[in-house]
């Protein structure tokens, strides 16, 4: 492939104590592209997303975007880059509403003197957007935006979490899980929502223990094992169950596994 | 790589989606009894407790004593009472929005008012200066608060709790225990006083501490409510760990927290000098436990990220009403410490049931 890829990691390692959750693990994120990551539980998954969106920083390793090395201190410095995670844990904040929980961290200021000076929050330009973003998901029924978001139900918070990360990602998107709490039609938006921000040119990683989802959307899947990247496969070529068994050791890689 | 393809085939069980119920859900809101209606709207505006036990305890105290409690006089007086409950109070609303909790605030507000005594009296120091210095006293108490508590990761109990202790000895040991007498600050530096002078509408009788409580709770409402600032208070108090992965710098946040405390307790140690007149080190030993009181009976969560400063307010308030009206009745003044002992156990059991509404 002669594509660049957009986001590469090299040889990350990351131990807790004892544990070792990244053993030399490598990435690599093309332009375009949905790539999937699976692995068993305990694989390192989210310590790999967790090391690319900044929410970690691996002992060792190195990850460029774009070729330039980077290093992110924070969540917020891979925000800045462009890069949007939506967390497992979706990372809200319950007492606050849906438009506070979709702009924490970017909130905007309101235009002249009170902004300026006084930092004002322009609330009604915020509750604008999250509304349009919302509506544009088409992913549920909000009444009031100002609502808490403790008050909605847990399809509804993903709704939100994936709302935010699709409004702002504007180089990668990552998303951990994003319809393990989601019904058959809530699911089915989001692999749409997925299709569509792949069709605005922005490469998603996405992270599923849902074969048949990862097979529909994915165009690579990135098999995590034992801490480090496996091998990455067309998912064209193989099957759900071949994905399985790779990916919990009940069968070797064989030589002619598409190269990363 | 492959160009992008249509989505592949949707799986056979969804394709039943298409006849699928397409109207929303939705909320009812007919059927609701009265008692359910209240607890949502408490729920939905957290001061409205405090709020109506204070026009309550009002009304009763109004018909028990009359005109001698219902006048402006009465009415203003028990404002200068509560003026620095309320200021400290302030502080320890900040604090325990983030799940914390600050027992120095009383010891910070005392060194703080000590400090700016003897800048003038000791050493000499202009007024103008020796004010700000116990303000930068208080932010410093504030700093090493918030650097422990953000940056050692100890808990927020543990390291006020031993502040309050360093920093009420630190406040004996630097005054020598002595007391600075009022017509000494009188006659070389009454601006120390500035917070205790008063000025009279009608029968209304409003001291500058009493505006300076207004205007600062009415700088951090809307700080509050209105800045990102406020927001991200609310968020770290919440969940500390969303708050961080929503991009909110917590450690940044909570030393911010800290440090606008010990500003807000040096305010209140100004206030005290303008009240007492004198500065002493052995006055505020109470603070602490009252500007507690107040968060509590206010109705703001102990487990943070919930609540109004304005709460706070009407709990000091509450408390003010309480002291004074009892005391014009002539009752024991363990009284007034018992039935506020079952306000607060009151405020916070009326707490647990507004949060079932959300459920």
């Amino acid at each position: 492939m002669a594509i660049e890829p957009i986001l590469t990691a090299r040889g990350l390692v990351k131990r807790y104590g004892r544990v070792t959750a990244l053993d030399h693990a490598d990435f690599d994120l093309y332009p375009g592209e949905i790539l999937a990551v699976i692995g068993d539980n305990g694989a390192g998954k989210s310590s790999l997303i967790k090391a690319i969106s900044g929410a970690i920083r691996p002992d060792e390793g190195e990850i460029r975007m774009e070729g330039r090395p980077i290093q992110f201190a924070s969540p917020n410095d891979a925000r800045k880059a462009g890069i949007e995670t939506v967390y497992q844990n979706l990372a809200l904040s319950p007492a606050l509403s849906i438009a506070d929980n979709m702009f924490l961290g970017r909130e905007i200021r309101a235009q002249g003197f009170m902004g300026k000076f006084l930092r004002k929050l322009d609330h009604g330009a915020m509750e604008k957007i999250a509304r349009e973003k919302l509506s544009e998901l088409g992913l549920m029924t909000i009444q009031n935006i100002n609502q808490a978001v403790e008050t909605l139900s847990g399809g509804q918070r993903q709704g939100v979490a994936v709302a935010r990360a699709a409004a702002f990602g504007s180089r990668v998107i990552i998303l951990d899980e994003p319809t393990a709490a989601l019904g058959v039609k809530e699911s089915r938006r989001v692999l749409e929502l997925i299709s569509d921000v792949r069709s605005r040119g922005i490469p998603i990683v996405l992270i599923s223990h849902n074969m048949p989802h990862v097979f529909e959307v994915a165009d690579r899947i990135h098999i995590h094992r034992l801490g480090k990247r496996l091998t990455v496969i067309d998912p064209k070529q193989y099957t759900m169950s071949d994905a399985v068994a790779l990916m919990t050791g009940a069968r070797s890689v064989e030589a002619e596994a598409v190269p990363a | 790589m492959s160009e992008p393809t249509a989505a592949a085939p949707h799986h056979d069980y969804e394709k039943v989606l298409r006849d699928s119920a397409v109207e929303v859900a939705s909320f009812d809101t007919g059927d609701k009894s009265v008692v359910q209606k209240f607890r949502n709207f408490l729920h939905s505006s957290p001061s409205a407790v405090s709020l109506i036990v204070l026009v309550t305890s009002l009304i009763i105290f109004g018909i028990l004593l009359g005109g001698k409690f219902f006048n402006a006089f009465s009415l203003t007086l028990i404002l200068q009472q509560v003026a620095i409950t309320g200021i400290v109070g302030a502080a320890q609303t900040l604090v325990i929005m983030t799940a914390g909790i600050d027992l120095s605030v009383g010891a910070i507000m005392v060194l703080s008012s000590v400090v700016m005594g003897q800048m003038v009296f000791r050493y000499g120091v202009p007024v103008e200066i020796a004010i700000p210095c116990g303000f930068a006293v208080g932010a410093l108490c504030g700093f090493i608060n918030g650097f422990l508590i953000a940056r050692m990761k100890l808990p927020p109990f543990i390291v006020t709790l031993g502040m309050w202790q360093i920093v009420l000895a630190s406040n004996f040991l630097y005054s020598a225990n002595e007391t600075i007498r009022s017509q000494e600050i009188g006659a070389t530096a009454p601006l120390l006083q500035f917070l205790g002078n008063n000025f009279r509408l009608g029968g209304a009788v409003f001291t500058y501490g009493v505006v300076a409580m207004v205007l600062l709770v009415a700088l951090l409402w809307y700080v509050l409510n209105q800045t990102a600032w406020g927001r991200h208070l609310y968020a770290v108090g919440d969940d500390p760990d969303a708050a961080e992965l929503s991009g909110v710098n917590v450690k940044r946040m909570l030393v911010s927290v800290y440090v606008l405390a010990g500003v807000i307790c040096a305010l209140a140690g100004w206030a005290s000098i303008g009240r007492n007149g004198s500065v002493s080190p052995t006055v505020g030993q109470f603070a602490n436990i009252e500007s507690i009181t107040a968060v509590v009976i206010g109705g703001i969560s102990l487990f943070g990220g919930r609540g109004s400063i304005l709460g706070m307010v009407f709990g000091a308030l509450i408390v003010g009403v309480f002291s004074f009206g009892l005391r014009m009745l002539g009752t024991d003044v363990q009284w007034t410490y018992l039935l506020i002992g079952v306000l607060i156990i009151l405020a916070v059991a009326v707490d647990q049931w507004i949060r079932k509404a959300a459920s």
